[in-house]
């Protein structure tokens, strides 16, 4: 296997607390890992540290062979290659649906705007919104909204996908719209780095599980071994107040 | 009676009236726009989050602190005050004597451009900060968001203010007359002197400002509805097409 990002001793602080510490953990290409963990565990703050919308204060982050902390290294560069999925959809309020999917496109990968807009299409076919190309973000609901964000970051065609909560701002009958996208998009072998608190989804779509406490990586593994026989009496903890809450 | 002064002061007079309301409003206009401009460029600048070390932090410091400083004169100094500083202190300084109608759009323009800095710094940062990260995620830089995401939805939000400030131009060009720019208030002190009709003259005055100001708050309304955008959105393709309750009773009605 291919490891398209690895971390190492990450860390990150907001003044004198510190949020995440010395975090060890990489992805391997067509994996899906998601995290897990409950509020304030830093799971969403080490996935903003993996796009760099937070700086870490430590440690590397290796992309292809190149530690893209260094600070010759082009973070916009960087930032093309990951899709972000955002838990508030964050789609571009001046733009409608169709252009939000072209705009990167178009400035930041200088593809002609006949090439955008068919790549366009093809996504939000994907993610079944191709009616709605012109309408804007106030005029769609929390779902479509969220399937429009994944076509955006997914007509970027990233290495990897990274989805912040993707489910949380939703209403209950919208999260199932965004999740059986998402699973198909797992099935295709795009590399998907998820933060949720959807454990369901999370012991059926991941390759692997992590589980987050306090800052540090408390344990990782299949999802099998996460959720029916996890190492760590926190984890068995943290399983039992979500799933019983569920 | 006052009715028939005003009639013949505006038949005698109304080429001067005319050319003066013209003045007006060219003067007004481009001291807006040039504001404007100049307020979009200090607004973008304060707003550039700070490098963390070099001599790029400096700089923009630097920059920054003439910005707080231009802002703070200008809106701290009456107008008329600066029309006067500028146009008797380029004579003083340079011995050069402006016309003073450049003068006039110069004064406007850089008090403007105070007001507008401010006024774009706040549209800035009225925009959730959501839609800077999703420009960023995707790859932008600081210049491309501005560009294709940021500032639009900013000249959006500032546009009531913008207008309200071309409204207040038009009104306060008339200070400009303490440089003999030949604006309306000017050409009405003038036409007065002839025939010592003080308040007949300066009522048709009014009644010309009033039109002017009433007449743009139309026009800006308009462009304001208009950038909003429609309300109503085509869904493409038949199958998908949702019918309201309305559609549904007025089918059923045809049926009958």
């Amino acid at each position: 296997m291919e490891t398209i990002i690895e971390i190492q001793r990450l860390s990150k602080s907001f003044g004198s607390h510190e949020v995440l510490k010395d975090i060890h953990f990489s992805v391997e290409k067509g994996e899906v890992v998601t995290i897990i963990g409950s509020s304030g565990s830093g799971k969403s703050t080490l996935l903003r540290c993996v796009n760099l919308l937070e700086k870490p204060s430590g440690g590397q982050i290796i992309y292809n062979g190149e530690n893209i902390l260094d600070d010759r290294h082009d973070i916009h560069q960087y930032r093309r290659k990951l899709g972000m999925v955002f838990q508030q959809f964050n789609l571009f309020n001046n733009h409608d649906v169709l252009n939000n999917c072209m705009v990167g496109q178009i400035k930041v990968l200088k593809r002609s705007k006949e090439e955008a807009e068919q790549i366009a299409r093809k996504y939000l076919r994907v993610v079944g919104m191709e009616n709605y190309i012109n309408a804007k973000p106030r005029h769609l609901s929390g779902g479509q909204k969220q399937r429009v964000a994944i076509a955006r970051a997914l007509s970027m065609e990233p290495d990897v996908m990274l989805f912040d909560e993707p489910t949380s701002a939703l209403d209950p009958e919208m999260v199932g719209e965004v999740l059986k996208i998402m699973k198909e998009l797992a099935g295709t072998g795009l590399t998907m780095l998820i933060v949720t608190h959807e454990m369901e989804f999370a012991r059926e779509v991941s390759d692997r599980v992590v589980f987050m406490d306090k800052g540090v990586i408390a344990e990782e593994g299949p999802p099998e071994k996460i959720f029916n026989n996890p190492d760590q009496e926190r984890t068995r903890e943290f399983l039992k107040r979500t799933l019983k809450t569920v | 009676m006052s009715l028939d002064w005003m009639i013949q002061i505006i038949q005698s007079n109304w080429p001067m009236f005319l050319r003066g309301a013209g003045w007006t409003l060219v003067i007004a206009l481009t001291g807006t726009i040039i504001g404007s401009l100049i307020g979009l460029l200090a607004g973008v600048v304060r707003t550039i989050p700070a490098p963390e070390k070099g001599i790029k932090k400096n700089l923009l410091k630097l920059i920054n602190a003439i910005l707080t400083i231009y802002i703070e004169f200008f809106r701290g100094t009456p107008m008329i005050v600066q029309a006067m500083v500028i146009f008797y202190g380029s004579a003083l300084a340079f011995n050069f004597h402006m016309n003073p109608i450049i003068a006039g759009i110069v004064v406007v323009g850089i008090n403007t451009g105070a007001y507008m800095a401010e006024i774009v710094r706040g549209g800035i940062i009225s925009v959730d900060k959501g839609q800077y990260e999703a420009a960023q995620a995707i790859g932008m830089n600081h210049v491309q968001t501005m560009i294709h995401v940021v500032m639009p939805q900013v000249i959006r939000n500032i546009l009531p203010a913008t207008g309200n400030q071309f409204i207040i131009n038009i009104k306060d060009t008339a200070v400009l007359s303490v440089i003999s720019v030949t604006e309306l208030f000017f050409q009405t002190k003038t036409v007065a002197g002839n025939n010592f009709r003080y308040f007949e003259s300066f009522f048709v005055a009014c009644i010309i400002y009033f039109i002017m100001t009433f007449a743009i708050t139309l026009i800006l309304r308009y462009f304001e509805r208009k950038l909003e955008g429609p309300d109503n959105y085509t869904v493409i393709g038949n199958n998908l097409h949702v019918e309201t309750a309305e559609d549904m009773k007025k089918k059923a009605n045809k049926g009958m």
